[in-house]
Formats: C-alpha cells, sequence, structure tokens
C-alpha cells in the first residue's frame, strides 16, 4: 500500500484583495506614538472615511443579492471588507482602544466621504467590471483628498501623513486597474432585461 | 407626555431593521432610508419614540426598512395617520414619509390640510415624477411633456408645484434635499424635524428604472444661491421663479403648532384590549 500522497498545497493567488489586507496588516505593525491633536482628529477622519466606504459597499452588496446578481454581490462584499481592514489598521496604528465615536454623517457635511462609491450609479443588470470601475472612482477620489491634504495649512505631521496616505490609494488605484483586467468591459446592450420592467401596451 | 430625555452616541445602524429594501439598485430611496437613520442618529432620539407613518409606493415601503414604529397605510393617506398619532401622542417624533403619487395625487387634499393645520410633525416625500410602483404612469410632477408607453407624447398638463403649495397652505418649514447627497439631506431632515410645526422636505429621488434619465439629477442640483427667509412673500417669489433644483432651506416660518388641549382618554388601551381577552 502505498502512503497517501499529501495534497498539494494551493497557493494563494495574490488578488488585489489579499494585497490590499497584507499591506494594512503591515501598516499596523507600526509602533503607536503619541499623536497630537491635529493628527488624531485627521486620523479620526480617515478613519470615518474607510468606515463609511466600507458600509456603502456592504449595502451596495445586499441589493445585489436581492436583485440576483451573485457575483457582483460578492465583489462589493470583497470590497467592504477591504475598506474595514483598511479602518481596523487605522485603529490598532493610534492605539486607539475602540473606534473613535465621533465619526457619523456630520464630518462630510454636505459632501460625501471620497471614498465612498455613489449609491446612484448601481444597475441590478451591472458586471463586476462596472462595479471595479465604481471602486476605480472612489480610489481616485481618496488620492485627491489626502494629495489636497498635502497642499494644506495643516500641520507638518498631518501633512507626512496624509501624503503616506496619498501613496497607499494610489496603489490601490494601481491595482484595482490590475484587478480591472481580469473582468471583461460589458458589452453593448448589457442593460437589455429579456423581462424588463416596462409597462407594457 | 413629556418628550423623552435626549439618548446621545446613537449609531445610524440602530434604525436600520434587518429587513432588507426590494427597491431597485440605483434608486434614490436607498439614500434618503440612510439620510433618515443618519438623522435620527445626529437628533438623539431612540427608535421606540418615533413612528414613521407612509401610504403606498415603493417609496412608502420604509417604514418596514427602519426599527421605528412603523405604519404602512393606505394610498394617500400617510398624513392623516401623522396627523392624529402626533395630536394623540405628542411626545412621539412623527415622520410621514412616501411618493410624489401617494402625497400630491390620491393625498392631495391631506397635504393642503396638513400644511394648513400645522401639527408637529415632518413629511417627507421622495419625488421621482412617476408612480413607481404601478410601473411608470405620469404623477403630477411628471413634466408636461415626458414621452411614455402610457402618455405617449406626455400627458400636456402642467406639472404641480409642491413647494408652492404647502407655503400657499401654511407649511411653517419648507426644504428641499437631493438623494445624491445622503448627508445633505440628513441635516436638512434633522433641521425640519427640529422645526416647530409641519415641516415639509421635499427631496428628488430617481426612479432609476421609469426614468433612467433622472440618473443625472446630481449634475443639475446645486445649494440655494440665497439664505432661508422667514418672509412668506419673499419665498413665495422666490419658490414661483425656482428651477426646481435649488437645495436648501427654502422657508422657515413662525407659526405655532396646531397642539389641541387632551381632555382625558376615553378609555386606556389595557381597557380596550380587555374587551379582547378570551
Ligand atoms: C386607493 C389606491 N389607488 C391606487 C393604488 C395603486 N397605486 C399603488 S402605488 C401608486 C402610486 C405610487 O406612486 P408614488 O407615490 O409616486 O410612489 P413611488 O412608487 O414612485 O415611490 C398607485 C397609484 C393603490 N394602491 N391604492
Ligand atoms: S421602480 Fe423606481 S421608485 Fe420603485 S424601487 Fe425601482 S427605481 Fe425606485
Ligand atoms: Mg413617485
Amino acid at each position: 500500500m502505498t502512503a497517501k500522497k499529501k495534497p498539494a498545497r494551493k497557493t494563494k493567488r495574490a488578488t488585489p484583495a489579499r494585497k490590499t489586507a497584507v499591506r494594512a496588516v503591515k501598516r499596523a505593525a507600526k509602533p503607536a506614538r503619541a499623536p497630537s491633536a491635529a493628527y488624531a482628529d485627521f486620523m479620526v477622519q480617515a478613519y470615518a472615511m474607510e468606515n463609511d466606504a466600507r458600509d456603502r459597499y456592504t449595502e451596495f452588496a445586499e441589493q445585489m443579492d436581492m436583485h440576483n446578481n451573485p457575483d457582483v454581490a460578492r465583489l462589493f462584499r470583497k470590497l467592504a471588507r477591504i475598506e474595514g481592514l483598511h479602518a481596523e489598521t487605522i485603529v490598532r496604528e493610534m492605539g486607539w482602544s475602540k473606534p473613535p465615536a465621533r465619526t457619523e454623517a456630520w464630518m462630510w457635511r454636505h459632501s460625501e466621504a471620497p471614498e465612498s462609491a455613489a449609491p446612484g450609479d448601481l444597475h441590478y443588470l451591472m458586471q463586476p467590471y462596472q462595479a471595479l470601475e465604481l471602486a476605480l472612482e472612489s480610489e481616485r477620489r481618496a488620492v485627491s483628498f489626502f494629495s489636497g491634504m498635502t497642499h494644506s495649512t495643516a500641520p507638518v505631521e498631518v501633512k507626512r501623513i496624509a501624503r503616506e496616505m496619498a501613496a497607499e490609494e494610489r496603489e490601490h488605484v494601481r491595482l484595482i486597474r490590475e484587478w480591472l483586467k481580469k473582468f471583461p468591459k460589458p458589452e453593448r446592450g448589457w442593460d437589455q432585461d429579456p423581462d424588463p420592467p416596462q409597462q407594457s401596451d | 407626555m413629556n418628550a423623552p430625555a435626549p439618548a446621545a452616541g446613537l449609531k445610524p445602524q440602530l434604525f436600520k431593521s434587518d429587513v432588507k429594501p426590494v427597491w431597485c439598485p440605483g434608486c434614490g430611496d436607498y439614500t434618503v432610508l440612510s439620510s433618515v437613520t443618519k438623522a435620527l442618529a445626529a437628533l438623539e432620539v431612540r427608535p421606540e419614540n418615533v413612528a414613521v407613518v407612509s401610504g403606498i409606493g415603493c417609496s412608502s415601503r420604509i417604514p418596514a426598512y427602519t426599527t421605528c414604529y412603523g405604519f404602512h397605510g393606505v394610498h394617500g393617506r400617510a398624513l392623516a395617520a401623522a396627523t392624529g398619532l402626533k395630536v394623540a401622542r405628542p411626545d412621539l417624533t412623527v415622520l410621514a414619509m412616501g411618493g410624489d403619487g401617494d402625497g400630491y395625487s390620491i393625498g392631495g387634499n391631506h397635504f393642503l390640510h396638513a400644511c394648513r393645520r400645522n401639527v408637529d410633525l415632518t413629511y417627507i416625500v421622495m419625488d421621482n415624477r412617476v408612480y413607481g410602483m404601478t410601473k411608470g404612469q405620469p404623477s403630477p410632477t411628471t413634466e408636461p411633456d415626458w414621452d411614455s408607453k402610457l402618455a405617449p407624447h406626455g400627458t400636456g398638463l402642467r406639472e404641480f408645484h409642491p413647494l408652492v403649495i404647502a407655503l400657499a397652505s401654511g407649511a411653517n418649514f419648507i426644504a428641499r434635499a437631493t438623494s445624491s447627497d445622503p448627508n445633505g439631506t440628513a441635516d436638512l431632515i434633522a433641521q425640519a424635524v427640529r422645526h416647530p410645526g409641519f415641516s415639509f422636505v421635499e427631496v428628488l429621488s430617481p426612479c432609476v428604472t421609469f426614468r433612467p434619465e433622472q440618473r443625472n439629477w446630481k449634475e443639475m442640483v446645486h445649494p440655494a444661491p440665497v439664505a432661508p427667509t422667514d418672509d412668506a412673500a419673499r419665498a413665495a417669489r422666490r419658490l414661483m421663479t425656482d428651477d426646481g433644483f435649488n437645495i436648501g432651506v427654502l422657508y422657515a416660518g413662525h407659526r405655532k403648532p396646531y397642539r389641541p388641549e387632551m381632555g382625558r382618554p376615553a378609555a386606556e388601551v389595557a381597557e380596550l384590549e380587555t374587551e379582547f381577552i378570551l
């Protein structure tokens, strides 16, 4: 009797989701420092941004579940997980014992958190490619937000971390572009429903 | 009955129920739901001290999606039920919600008289200028030339101006919001609830299925270029020349809310229930 061969260990594909997750953990390993008030405020804002983006993607995933679009639901859930990891990283990096409370809507009064994808852009027949395009737009807005901070009158330590975060968001833009290559671009007429909700005569 | 003590530190999530909305992805009503939950958290009221009353329509499904007390009522009658509830239970925060069909067609008469009565409640209309639930018939706010299978070449009828009518009928607070700005809408809803008397918030909330062109509304909306006024004549002039896309508080008046003296109730709820005990 031959000994049972151990199945070859599956090598994990380095998907963009996994890569960002690894990056997030690496950042968390940095020692927590005693932050200035301006720095802490900025990090609360950065946390709120990641948190809002996670909630938004979760809502999108639920909408896609409801409309029987499992591929896009899975993708939005993955994006939500990534944003959640970023939020957790900030909590660890700041040495907060729990997430900051002051993170809800009011921070972005009369605007949206830059990384939150626009809710009006969904379609029940949308495809993963379009979901990633939405994510790409959101990451681009995050880059502009953090880059804008580096040109502001903010204290030096805030500008430094904003620069770091802008670089990280730029990396996310690159990863999503890579990810986009894995999905076909939707063909013309992708939104044609053979059983449309339109009123018949 | 006294108003309940403020409850600080509430999260919007607390106001969302486990029932998942069946709205079409991209529908503006998702944002309105999210804005309402944010506003209630900011107002520091607990879900059990809030009642969401609606009529019938896609938008009117909203009470089920919140953890507040809800009443999914009869088409066009949200305001009648909400008025009765607020008069009987002034301690509750009452939100009446629904669509343009519900509020301006079949419920149009209730709308006029709710403005006139000025009971302290907030009416939020998710206006998509169409009957979404019944598959795309024109509503009172539909543009006269909106061409569809059900109204070829449009209805040719002049559209209803809800904000002007609200002002003329006596509403004490009038605002327009847009579902493309969830946090701005949350802010306007919170202001509306805080303002005494009948507050009316019209939210431009696209129906992406029957009016896909409304996805462009997000490029058309803009903040109202003027500060809110308490001068009804000035507000009337502004609203009559309004382009329909000005976002913000457009009128905030000082009328005293209607609050009738409540005598002792004829019976307590517990007494009424005894009748049904087997
Ligand atoms: C008494 C009565 N008449 C007609 C209907 C059919 N009906 C259901 S919803 C609706 C219109 C809904 O339009 P709107 O209020 O704008 O809501 P939306 O679906 O657009 O959110 C109509 C006419 C009904 N349910 N009850
Ligand atoms: S039919 Fe229109 S109003 Fe109804 S859920 Fe769909 S998009 Fe929203
Ligand atoms: Mg409608």
